[in-house]
């Protein structure tokens, strides 16, 4: 049977406020699922509670891994299990290079059990796989020696996930907007190079507002958020669809969903104006 | 382990026994008996001090402790962790006090250079040491001052006489055994283009036993001399550390001065670099890691005296359960000393909420032509930052061992010493402990 990513349900609250209301996704290894909606929908809400983020607290539903209780998980465990968050704004750690920082994090995801303090995958064997996935990037050499996201560009940080993603080989990929701040060329790349990462072993969840990053990885579903909700699920003709048209049809459509993010909205505003 | 018998008390009768027990030459005899006067007279500081107001000694009782009794009699000490795959060219160690062994390499011995026992070679080399004991350090500057500077035993002296460049690392290590006294002074004497490395080291013989260190480091540099120093401190939880430390560096000369700390009950040491000759130059690197209810107080003065001189010092701690640091720093800036650059940050990494470091800049500058600037910082780990590496398969305290490495890599990149880097690194990643 093929590995599946099961969410069933989901209910989200950060600082006492709910965020999903009720998300339902089923992604299998080997598909492409497009995930769109407008900003403040939830959909990194969703990335974040995937990974466990302790700020997310899950009020409601499930998260199973063939069918593994996920919810129970650490983040850690999550990542050791084969869940890849590529971040819309990641974080940087100044001071640890990103080689060394990417050595840890391959060696645990490929050896699970690895305990605190065991080795790590030998040096050579590591430094040679990283040439080549950079290579095969076109990414500068010179990249694994700064500092993890340290003094990025936008576009560096995304390469960069892009990069650990293929460095750690995911069972479960979500690139929450993995084309913001790239140029059209480099997204065209990093479409590519996730096609070439992904190929059918990976199930991917791609949060975009553009069609290109799709490109290369056509959407074999695309799920539209509203409120917090996934309130239409189509193929890859309804990515196209929103990117052309926006949200009008879909707010008029889902007259609850549209309520709720209004309301989402004002509350956000509310909490940045104080 | 058994306790060392030492007759406690730092007392009249104690001092003149102990004076009669080293039959040393007058001037250093008169010296001592001098530094023995003011310590009598002077009162232990108290917080109404302004240099000791962040720092209580109330609990410190001066009277559990004495003059070095008997040589200890045993075993080997400990290695250090300093030395760990280091081609070393010679090491002095002393124990409670006590000259404990000395070997330097033949080849420099051959060129005139001393390392060794302080204790032994002021015997020996005695105009050498009485013009230089107490050059750089005031003797009389404290109550601490003046026991160390009358009841000090041990210790070290590195001279290297003009010219000699020493290519190889000396090691000292000084260890105290539980309830013991180190009254150690470092002597270090560079002529005119000497060069050298001198790791120190000082550590207790047992975890969490009780100690006092009340000790001097003098590091004399002359015209384009270079010298790298460094100092870790790693004693058990129960020592108390009082120290004054002070470099002259002279013309063109260049210091690199590194302070570990890791140890201690609580610490308070004033570390001077006085940069007394045209275009000399002293780089400062304190790395402090503190936890439990350690209590660790540096007070830096960067002072620069001649012109063209350049200093930077960089200090950074990390700080864990309710410990607590205090770095008071001062540039100052004589009116002669045009032409000075200057610097000084302090940054600071919180690992819990009850921990708490002070951190007080200072700058007295008197000439008109000076760059001098100084900065500091205070964070803690940030939790974002901890998410997204244990996104990446780092459990949550290899994430902040990382986070914490990072912070330090600043100034690790300045120690140009590998085995320093690599002992400090690990010995902070040891201490790092679990976090929810
Ligand atoms: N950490 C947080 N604290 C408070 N509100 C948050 C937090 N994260 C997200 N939100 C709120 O949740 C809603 C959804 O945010 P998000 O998941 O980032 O949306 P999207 O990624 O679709 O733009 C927004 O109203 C946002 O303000
Ligand atoms: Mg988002």
């Amino acid at each position: 049977m093929v590995e599946t990513l099961k969410i069933t349900d989901l209910h989200v609250a950060t600082e006492g406020k709910p965020i999903l209301r009720g998300v339902n996704l089923e992604i299998k290894r080997g598909e492409v699922h497009a995930l769109m909606g407008p900003n403040g929908s939830g959909k990194s809400t969703l990335g974040y509670a995937i990974m466990g983020h302790p700020s997310y607290e899950v009020t409601h539903g499930s998260i199973t891994l063939d069918g593994a209780d996920v919810l129970s998980m650490e983040p850690n465990e999550r990542a050791r299990a084969g869940i890849f968050l590529a971040f819309q704004r990641p974080m940087s750690i100044p001071g640890v290079k990103m080689a060394d920082f990417l050595r840890h994090a391959a060696t645990n995801v490929r050896r699970p059990n690895r305990k605190e303090g065991e080795e790590l995958i030998p040096m050579r064997e590591f430094r040679k796989e990283l040439n080549a996935k950079m290579d095969q990037l076109r990414m500068d050499k010179e990249f694994t020696r700064r500092y993890v996201n340290d003094g990025f560009s936008g576009g560096e940080m995304k390469r960069a996930e892009i990069l650990q993603l293929a460095m750690l080989r995911p069972k479960f990929a979500i690139l929450d907007e993995t084309d913001s701040g790239l140029d059209v060329d480099a997204v065209r790349l990093a479409s590519q190079s996730i096609a070439d990462i992904g190929g059918k072993a990976m199930g991917i969840l791609i949060i975009t507002h553009h069609e290109h990053l799709l490109e290369h990885n056509r959407p074999d579903f695309t799920h539209v958020m509203l409120g917090g909700r996934i309130v239409e699920t189509g193929g890859p003709e309804l990515a196209i669809e929103l990117h052309k048209q926006g949200y009008d049809r879909i707010r008029a459509a889902y007259p609850g969903a549209a309520a709720d993010e209004a309301a989402m909205k004002d509350q956000a505003e509310t909490v940045a104006s104080h | 382990m058994a306790e060392v018998t030492t007759s406690l008390g730092f007392n009249r009768e104690a001092f003149d026994a102990f004076l009669q027990s080293r039959g040393e030459p007058s001037w250093l005899r008169d010296q001592r008996c001098e530094a023995w006067a003011k310590f009598e007279e002077l009162p232990l500081p108290s917080q109404k001090d302004e240099e000791w107001s962040r720092t209580d000694i109330r609990l410190f009782r001066l009277d559990r402790f004495g003059f070095p009794a008997d040589r200890p009699a045993g075993a080997r000490l400990a290695d250090g962790l300093l030395t760990h795959r280091v081609e070393l060219g010679g090491q002095v160690t002393a124990w409670d006090s006590h000259p404990h062994s000395a070997r330097l390499n033949e080849k420099w011995a051959r060129r005139g250079v001393l390392f060794g026992s302080l204790d032994e070679l002021a015997a020996e080399h005695g105009d050498l040491v009485r013009s230089h004991l107490f050059r750089a350090v005031d003797a009389h500057y404290d109550k601490f001052a003046a026991l160390h500077a009358a009841a000090w035993s041990g210790g070290t002296l590195l001279y290297v006489p003009r010219g000699v460049v020493i290519d190889e690392p000396l090691h000292m290590l000084s260890v105290i055994s539980p309830g013991a006294a180190d009254l150690g002074h470092a002597l270090v004497i560079l002529e005119d283009g000497a060069e050298a490395t001198l790791l120190a080291e000082t550590a207790s013989l047992s975890e969490q036993s009780p100690g006092l260190h009340c000790g001097a480091v003098e590091l004399l540099l002359g015209p384009g001399a270079r010298m790298r120093y460094v100092n870790l401190q790693n004693w058990a939880t129960g020592v108390w550390h009082f120290a004054h430390q002070k470099a002259l560096v002279d013309r063109g000369a260049a210091l690199q001065w590194t302070i570990a700390a890791l140890g201690s009950r609580l610490a308070k040491v004033n570390q001077h670099v006085a940069l007394v000759g045209r275009g000399a130059g002293a780089q400062v690197n304190g790395v402090m890691f503190t936890e439990g209810k350690q209590h660790l107080s540096y007070h830096t003065l960067q002072h620069h005296e001649a012109p063209s001189c350049k200093s930077d010092l960089l200090y950074k701690s990390a700080l864990q359960d309710v410990s607590r640091t205090v770095w008071r720093g001062m540039i100052k800036v004589d009116p002669a000393a045009q032409k000075t650059d200057g610097y000084q940050r302090n940054d600071n990494l919180m690992l819990s909420d009850h921990a708490r470091s002070d951190s007080i800049p200072g700058l007295e500058i008197l000439a008109d032509d000076v760059r001098c600037t100084h900065g500091s910082t205070t964070g803690r780990v940030d939790d974002e930052q901890i998410f997204y590496a244990r996104c990446r398969g780092l459990t949550r305290k290899e994430a902040v061992r990382m986070v914490v490495a990072g912070f330090f890599q600043q100034v690790f990149d300045r120690i140009t010493i590998d085995s320093v880097r690599e002992a400090l690194g690990e010995a902070i990643g040891r201490r790092i402990r679990e976090y929810d």
